[in-house]
């Protein structure tokens, strides 16, 4: 029992201190590029811990978080498109002269003023998230109804957000790389850095904040739902209230990881919204271990490293790898890398190389079930 | 009038090449409560083999009946992506009964293989594949059963796999001799040209009525009244049907559960391979083909409620017709003298993009008050 | 022994026997530069994979044949020495994120001198921060809408004013269809969107009548409420200006031929992104008697024409065609390279500083390049044979300025662009 429990807690130390050296070491080492790269795949970590929450605690499989991590991508880009248009005609963004646009449509307004940005970054998409649950949670829709209803939403605001040139430039998305803040350009190099720290510091926040979540009560009962949302129910729990909140948490979540790629890719477009990179989301939990927040991170921050190498070696193999590992992972690892490592799996591994394990007993499992670390 | 019926013709059109894409669809979701992502490109795979058969036809041997290769390749459509569907089945789905969500993941990735493969793969090759895997699949039914029973079973099954793949091989390497194009890999679109009888259109009452939306009506009643015959007349249809109510006690009767979760599952392909058929008359045939059905094809499925054949032609259906009227902008034709609030309010919504986007939001705010779609399924099952 | 034991014992049967058979095959074997003493690494940067890449891989075909080409021929001499060409291809995905974050490794992580590059204006607009704010350079080979001038982008394909407008104009003074009105279909992104607000102008001063226009999203092939809008707002023929993109063509074409939407009975389509690749993939009896305006036709009866379309074959296999977007490819290496020469250094600025100006004899006829980073391009009207060219019915006498802001667009009528003239730069009124 004490050994199990020491792993555990010896290897989250060990990716833990990993982490932070790197972090802090990142922008000596790696050229601009490859810091640049890093910082937006730890974004994409954020939105990560989000899909972790509501699929790999509350069993809820959505195909819709490119929504909250555009909106969120939306929310920055427009107040940046703002914050630099002050000289231009009609002090509107460039692109609305293109289709003859002459006063800035009302929904834009409010991102004038930079505070009402910081807030909206995760309230919009969390609201959205939160009225999206509740109108699916409240008929009791669940299990792959909810997925489907899920990519049919992505699917809205996609054709939305797509077909819309007039008002929020459509296809094109809308460019941050060039826009100003605080004076300076926000594809520099130095402002860049800055993004790269900050992203780092979310990561870390995020991950605590979820952490938190899943410790107490709110966490088992997350569990409970997942695991069977009938009985959670009978106890007198109301298992709608919870799936909304953390949806849209999770929403939230997704929105500030949207803003912090979109100000490091350069350009927030409805391409986000597209299925595959929803999708994309969930298989970073599944490799990192769903029900292990760090998986999450991990998961996401490797897998999008990978992709980028393979991608500029061998363009064509990467679908094949990315095709090959949803359905590994879900065959073969079903608690993903971290959950196998926290898991039973080394002891299985060690035990078929022929080194002795340690029987657990079932208090042991008991306790370890109890803290949701990855009872399936 | 007039209005009404090319308005309701519009509508069919649609939706039936939306009941054809979800019919299978309906079968491996409704009877297997699997959840394939991966049907698209079954569609896609029909698609292609649509496209082979026409390249065969167009050779001078079988010139002479090139007009009729539509229907032949609808038979070799359903037997490819069924034979697909069955490699599918035993190799990845049948682990993982039970669990729709790691279905949905799985399959996501065979679908992303597949739409790779085609692009990587010259099709002469896949064909090979294909006809191999017939043959090494088919040959041990065909022959008779004690022949696998004695102890050299093991050597005759190599001996049949080998046979397959010289068979394959052979295909593989005249297919791309006889037909450059499928000799090279290419993820270049490609297309299919209806026979000549099939182009242009048919006149009555002013309306035009085109020959290829006909032939995919037509494909469409065909195949739903053949599922419908198979599932309430025939033996394995009961068989299917006793599974799906009660897996333990079908079983306890005798029932083979695997091959009847393989032949639906078989069944379901094949009709996404049909619908493959349908759609490459309508468009160009490409690795995303299928991708761009697939998520209409689960709002008919949950609209129309899970393992309800009536259910999902209504609902594909009523989104044809519903897509029409909204994105033709046909509401305002039908009542001109709209108040200019709603005209505009209407007209803001009759683009083809738009329309989508209603639609969508419509089934949406349906599901509000009929959770499990038109006809919910009754019983236990429902929960869980 | 289970279906799953036989399928893998069975699959790995069929993988040994592929793999032996694979081994077969050759690879390409490229000439390389026999007197170049050194080399020079230039990206190329198109969709590989996801829905672009039926269109976007020609180019990439292209750009590979001209580069061998000149690697052929002596390669790049700059101060006294022979450089040969070497390539990095990069894969944008059809995603225009993707663009930007190549483009990025391009230059800062590959340090290429020059990037070809981009097919979608999406991919373009996505781009163009990355090259401002690196200050690097990007060649963009196809036709667009303009109404955008970067001092590091040079744009090989034609302007509105060398494709679209005077294509609008044909079809209204000397169609069969004079006089029609005029429908508007495209998919739903920037270049259709934009194409037509300058078409609407255009046809606002020529007198003529729109009869509608209508979008379809990317990706969705489901044309019949469009067709159907058409049947209804052109009932008796017109002109229909068709900006869809690829897939989409397909479905539109074979569709719109069952409901009688035929030349025969007067609807005409001119259209600005099927060019000989597309009709061979459409199929000419779909597209027989339709119009297209480029700057280049395959069908151009001149030895420089003939030598690119036969080079090309003999390249990448005797069934493959050459279209506009190619040889606009095929322009960019070759003026990248004179530009080279004529500065002497493979230095972004000076190569920038040295483009202005540069003339080549391009398959089209000669081409030269402008202040404003595009190209003076001869425009040709033509309609699709059964054959599936396009029988040129006009051609300009000689090459047509380009327009990098649009004349009849109001926000941008009486502006233009000049680069080599630092008080112009981007946006000068005339």
């Amino acid at each position: 029992m004490k050994k199990t429990f020491k792993i555990t807690g010896w290897v989250s130390w060990l990716v833990w201190v990993g982490i932070i050296a790197l972090i802090i070491a990142a922008p000596s080492f790696l050229p601009v590029f490859r810091l640049n790269l890093l910082g937006r795949y730890l974004s994409l970590a954020i939105a990560a811990l989000g899909v972790d929450l509501i699929w790999g605690f509350t069993g809820l499989l959505s195909l819709g978080q490119g929504i909250f991590f555009s909106l969120g991508g939306y929310c920055i880009a427009m107040f940046l498109q703002l914050n630099t248009s002050s000289d231009l005609p009609n002090r509107i963004p460039e692109f609305f002269s293109l289709y003859g646009i002459q006063s800035l449509p009302f929904f834009w307004e409010p991102f004038k003023s930079p505070l009402f940005t910081i807030f909206s970054i995760f309230i919009i998409p969390s609201l959205v998230a939160g009225f999206l649950g509740f109108l699916v949670f409240r008929n009791r829709i669940k299990g792959v109804y909810f997925s489907i209803l899920t990519q049919a939403a992505l699917l809205v605001f996609f054709n939305f957000f797509n077909g819309q040139q007039k008002l929020i430039n459509g296809t094109n998305g809308l460019k941050t790389d060039v826009t100003q803040l605080f004076g300076q350009i926000v594809g520099s190099d130095s402002m860049q850095r800055y993004f790269f720290w900050i992203t780092a510091i979310l990561v870390i926040l995020s991950w605590l904040f979820t952490r938190w979540l899943v410790r107490d009560r709110f966490g088992d009962i997350l569990i409970g739902i997942r695991d069977d949302e009938a009985r959670v129910r009978f106890t007198g729990y109301n298992p709608t209230l919870f799936k909304t909140i953390v949806f849209s948490i999770a929403g939230g979540l997704a929105g500030i990881s949207g803003a912090l790629y979109t100000v490091q890719s350069g350009i927030v477009s409805p391409q986000f919204m597209t299925v595959p990179f929803s999708i994309e989301m969930v298989i970073w939990v599944a490799v990192g271990g769903r029900g292990t927040l760090l998986g999450a991170i991990l998961g996401a921050v490797t897998i999008n490293y990978a992709k980028s190498l393979v991608s500029e070696a061998l363009p064509a193999s990467w679908m094949f790898i990315q095709g090959g590992m949803f359905i590994l992972v879900v065959t073969a690892l079903p608690e993903g890398v971290l959950g196998w490592l926290q898991g039973s799996g080394p002891r299985n591994l060690l035990s078929r190389l022929g080194i002795s394990r340690t029987l657990p007993t079932y208090p042991d499992l008991e306790a370890r079930e109890s803290k949701g670390v990855n009872s399936q | 009038m007039q209005l009404i019926v090319e308005s309701l013709f519009n509508g069919i059109a649609i939706g039936s090449v939306l009941l054809v894409a979800a019919l299978g669809l309906a079968i491996v979701f409704g009877l297997m409560g699997v959840i394939n992502l991966a049907h698209g490109e079954l569609m896609m795979i029909g698609a292609y083999s649509t496209y082979v058969t026409q390249l065969i036809f167009k050779l001078p041997a079988f010139q002479q009946f090139y007009n009729s290769y539509i229907i032949v390749s609808l038979g070799v459509a359903f037997l490819v992506s069924a034979v697909v569907g069955i490699v599918l089945e035993s190799l990845i789905i049948k682990r993982l009964y039970g669990n729709p969500l790691e279905t949905l993941l799985a399959t996501w990735g065979v679908s992303l293989i597949l739409q790779q493969f085609v692009r990587s793969v010259p099709l002469a090759y896949g064909t090979g594949l294909i006809i191999s895997l017939i043959i090494g699949l088919g040959l041990p039914i065909i022959l008779p059963k004690n022949l696998f029973v004695s102890h050299q079973s093991k050597f005759f099954r190599l001996g049949i796999w080998s046979i397959s793949v010289v068979f394959g091989l052979l295909t593989a390497n005249g297919l791309s001799s006889a037909i450059s194009k499928l000799g090279r890999s290419s993820s270049r679109n490609v297309d299919v040209t209806a026979p000549s009888w099939m182009r242009g259109g048919i006149e009555f009452w002013d309306i035009t009525f085109p020959v290829t939306r006909l032939v995919i009506i037509v494909i469409t009643i065909i195949s739903v009244i053949a599922v419908s015959w198979f599932l309430n007349r025939s033996i394995w249809g009961m068989r299917i049907r006793a599974v799906t109510q009660n897996r333990s006690m079908s079983e306890c009767l005798g029932i083979s559960t695997k091959k009847v979760d393989i032949l639906t599952f078989a069944i379901g392909s094949g009709l996404a391979g049909v619908a493959g058929v349908a759609v490459s008359l309508l468009g160009s045939v490409g690795p995303n083909v299928g991708a761009n059905y697939i998520v209409g094809c689960f709002m008919v499925v949950v609209l129309g409620g899970v393992g309800n054949l009536l259910g999902t032609i209504i609902a594909s259906f009523g989104i044809g017709i519903m897509t029409d009227l909204i994105g033709a902008g046909r509401l305002l034709e039908i009542w001109p003298e709209m108040p200019s609030s709603i005209a505009s309010t209407v007209n803001f919504f009759a683009t083809t993009s738009m329309a989508r986007v209603l639609v969508f939001a419509l089934i949406v705010v349906f599901l509000q008050f009929k959770p499990a779609g038109l006809f919910p399924q009754k019983g236990r099952m429902v929960e869980g | 022994m289970s279906i799953t034991k036989r399928l893998f014992s069975g699959l790995s049967t069929i993988a040994v026997g592929a793999a032996l058979s694979a081994c077969g095959a050759g690879s390409n074997q490229t000439k390389g530069c026999i007197d170049c003493t050194d080399s020079v690494t230039v990206g190329i940067l198109h969709s590989l994979s996801g829905t672009m890449a039926i269109s976007e891989s020609t180019l990439v075909d292209t750009e590979k044949m001209a580069i061998e080409e000149i690697n052929a021929s002596g390669g790049i001499s700059v101060g006294g020495k022979q450089y040969e060409i070497k390539y990095i291809v990069e894969d944008g995905a059809s995603d225009w994120p993707t663009f930007a974050e190549k483009s990025k490794k391009l230059i800062s992580q590959d340090k290429v001198p020059v990037v070809f590059g981009g097919w979608t204006s999406a991919s373009r607009k996505a781009m163009l921060p990355v090259y401002e704010s690196k200050d690097a350079f990007l060649y963009y080979p196809i036709q667009y809408e303009a109404q955008e001038c970067s001092n590091n982008i040079f744009y090989t394909g034609a302007t509105p004013n060398q494709q679209s407008e005077p294509a609008t104009e044909f079809m209204f003074k000397r169609s069969p269809a004079s006089g029609k009105p005029f429908y508007l279909v495209g998919s739903d992104y920037v270049f259709p969107r934009t194409s037509n607000t300058i078409t609407k102008e255009q046809l606002k001063s020529l007198g003529g009548k729109l009869a509608g226009e209508d979008y379809l999203p990317l990706g969705n092939t489901e044309v019949a409420p469009i067709i159907a809008k058409i049947k209804k707002a052109l009932p008796n023929g017109g002109v229909i200006i068709n900006t869809l993109n690829g897939d989409q063509n397909v479905a539109f074409f074979k569709q719109i031929q069952d409901v009688g939407i035929t030349p025969r009975n007067g609807y005409y389509v001119m259209s600005y992104s099927i060019a000989e690749e597309e009709i061979s993939t459409i199929g000419a009896e779909f597209l027989e008697g339709h119009y297209g305006a480029w700057n280049y036709m395959m069908s151009i009866n001149t030895p420089a024409s003939k030598k690119f379309a036969n080079n090309f074959k003999k390249r990448w296999g005797s069934d493959r065609v050459v279209a506009d977007p190619q040889e606009s490819a095929y322009n960019m290496v070759y003026l990248w390279k004179a530009a080279v020469e004529k500065a002497g250094t493979f230095e972004d600025n000076a190569v920038r500083k040295a483009l202005v100006g540069v003339k080549f004899d391009a398959p089209q006829g000669p081409v030269e390049v402008m202040p404003n980073h595009h190209l003076s391009q001869t425009v040709r009207i033509g309609q699709i044979t059964s054959g599936g060219q396009f029988k040129i019915l006009e051609s300009t006498d000689g090459p047509v300025l380009p327009q990098a802001w649009n004349q009849f667009e109001p926000s941008s009528k009486g502006y233009a662009c000049d680069w080599t003239n630092p008080r112009k730069g981007e946006r000068f009124r005339l």
